[in-house]
């Protein structure tokens, strides 16, 4: 799965710099352990909600290489018909990709509520990153989970840089595990998918157990810049990044302990990567090839669950049809 | 902006809330989570998530509650495709439009008034059914008339129709129309009176520049209406200052009776 997501985020590197991808891509590749870890952790019936790096979360939640990148690539065939793009992709219990950092967080503490109104025992991961761990609405929402108890994992994916600032710049406390204050808090590795699993359960665990929320940094790294309009160097070194990339890959740890321990030939694992590039490849083609959205349902979706009717366009004369 | 978060997240997951703020003027620090989180969802998903939400609470001015607290937030919401706006005046729309705002599947805001809490209504039989609804989306003309439209919602519309029982005594009869609903318009219910009476008048209680009443002028011109009207559209709006706290000062910054029988009379060349 890390190296799916991994290939995936590289063929969206690709096309963004062919012009195939436009406007906003935040991509992951690094923090691969987070995504596929966490959904280790939890259940399908459990909820997650990101912030903007989605695209891994989008695929472990579910929805296939294809989707994802025709959704990147603006065609009908993404998972959004084409009128959401890199930051707006949602899937069953997957409530995106949200573009305006820390809103998501109030919105899993209330997915939290939900969950605990409806008594399943589901929980929900609901995370952020460094940057918006500052933010006024994370203790906002804090405070209403411990509250009231809700079942809420908070997860700060702490990759060390909001943007170009590095959190020394940007925190007077770095020490995000604990920034929940009267909400418990585990520093974990986020390189490490297996520990990051083990954290998820134990942290589900906590949440279905009654014990109201809990909160997780991983600390974690990502490879290309905040954007792909941020080329990532000004404010780290190239030899920070490759030293991360030489000793603490996820993809590579995981492999040499498969290969250590005996549970994978280095031929099986060299297999699953023909295969995964062969996903991507397929993905690829259909995401340059399929059909823009067509222009007629431009006003489709305003609404739900509502009759037809008609959206103003450039001027009064133009008008799209709106249906459900 | 953390409450108003988590009543999205849960409709989101698929609960109804009601989120109420104390008045509209707080839901400025939320409306992030409103417009962005709420509004648009439903569209930026490609119709995949829906988020029936309810966000309610007084909107513009009560009584000396001065400058931030006294704001109407029709045009900034009525502004943003993926809501409802919802404005009702007397106790029937507040019933039937609350309903109605609660079974949508889509977010709908709410803006009561303060003042109207406490104004009793004579309440028809059938408003006392538990299943009473208003449709979201229909004006409802409250006085029939032939000589001008007066268009209004919310508190103003009371004003409208006190404006009306003073002029008919003069021989004028006023079309009082009450929007009940900001977003979607019921720009045809206002076209067709429009096209009866010639004349046109809009009565709000915010501010004059890109509110209410300037779409409406907008959307006459743009319709058949325009060609029926025998005078400009005029506009009687609250006042184009933050509002004030001395009450001779606040009470000349909303409309009055006198300012809507003036505009009435000035549209009309009387």
């Amino acid at each position: 799965m890390m190296q799916t997501v991994r290939r995936m985020e590289l063929k969206a590197d690709q096309l963004y710099k062919q012009k195939i991808i436009r406007g906003f891509c935040h991509l992951c590749d690094g923090q691969e352990a987070c995504c596929v870890g966490m959904e280790a952790g939890i259940n399908p019936t459990d909820h997650l909600i990101t912030a903007y790096r989605a695209h891994g979360f989008t695929f472990t939640r579910g929805l296939s290489v294809r989707e994802i990148l025709a959704e990147l690539t603006g065609r009908r065939g993404g998972c959004a018909k084409g009128k959401g793009g890199s930051m707006h992709m949602y899937a069953k219990n997957f409530y995106g990709g949200n573009g305006i950092v820390g809103a998501q967080v109030p919105l899993g503490a209330g997915i939290a509520l939900a969950c605990k109104y409806n008594g399943k025992d589901e929980v929900c991961l609901t995370l952020y990153g460094d940057g918006a761990a500052n933010q006024g609405q994370i203790f906002e929402a804090y405070n209403m989970a411990a509250l009231w108890k809700l079942p809420c994992i908070f997860i700060c994916e702490n990759n060390r840089y909001g943007m170009g600032t590095s959190v020394e710049r940007a925190a007077a406390s770095t020490d995000y595990y604990k920034r929940g204050d009267f909400i418990p808090g585990m520093r974990v590795d986020g390189m490490d998918v297996l520990c990051v699993r083990e954290a998820t359960k134990f942290a589900a665990a906590h949440c279905r157990a009654g014990k109201g929320p809990i909160l997780m940094e991983l600390q974690t790294y990502r490879y290309h810049g905040h954007s792909m309009s941020d080329p990532g160097v000004s404010y780290r070194t190239r030899e920070e990044i490759q030293e991360v990339r030489s000793k603490s890959d996820p993809i590579m740890l995981l492999k040499d302990r498969m290969v250590n321990s005996n549970l994978a030939s280095v031929e099986e694992l060299k297999e699953i990567d023909v295969e995964v590039r062969k996903e991507i490849e397929d993905a690829a083609q259909f995401a340059t090839a399929d059909p823009e959205p067509p222009l007629e349902e431009l006003g489709y979706h305003i609404y739900s669950n509502e009759p037809p009717f008609e959206v103003r366009g450039a001027n009064q004369w133009i008008k799209f049809k709106s249906i459900s | 902006m953390g409450f108003a978060g988590i009543a999205v997240g849960a409709a989101m997951a698929g609960l109804r809330p009601i989120c109420e703020f104390m008045t509209f003027n707080f839901s400025m620090q939320a409306i992030d989570q409103v417009i962005n989180s709420a509004a648009k969802t439903y569209y930026m998903s490609g119709g995949l998530q829906n988020v029936p939400i309810v966000f309610r609470g007084p909107n513009g001015a009560s009584a000396g509650v001065a400058a931030q607290h006294s704001q109407c937030f029709a045009a900034w919401y009525g502004h943003c495709p993926g809501l409802k706006v919802v404005s009702p005046w007397n106790a029937e729309d507040a019933k039937g439009l609350i309903k109605s705002a609660i079974r949508d599947n889509n977010p709908v805001v709410m803006l009561e008034n303060e003042l109207m809490y406490g104004v009793a209504f004579e309440f028809p039989q059938e408003a006392q059914s538990k299943d009473f609804l208003i449709p979201i989306g229909k004006a409802k003309i409250e006085r029939q008339g032939t000589h001008i439209t007066v268009v209004a919602h919310s508190r103003p519309v009371g004003h409208c129709v006190e404006a009306a029982a003073v002029l008919a005594k003069e021989g004028i009869e006023c079309e009082v129309i009450n929007m009940r609903t900001i977003r979607p318009m019921d720009i045809e219910t206002i076209e067709a009176s429009v096209m009866k009476t010639n004349h046109l008048v809009t009565v709000e209680g915010g501010w004059p520049q890109f509110g209410v009443g300037a779409e409406i002028c907008a959307r006459i011109m743009e319709g058949p209406a325009f060609n029926f009207l025998d005078a400009p559209a005029v506009r009687v709006t609250g006042t184009d200052v933050p509002m004030p706290y001395a009450k001779i000062l606040e009470d000349n910054c909303v409309p009055q009776v006198k300012d809507i029988i003036f505009a009435i009379k000035k549209t009309l060349n009387i």
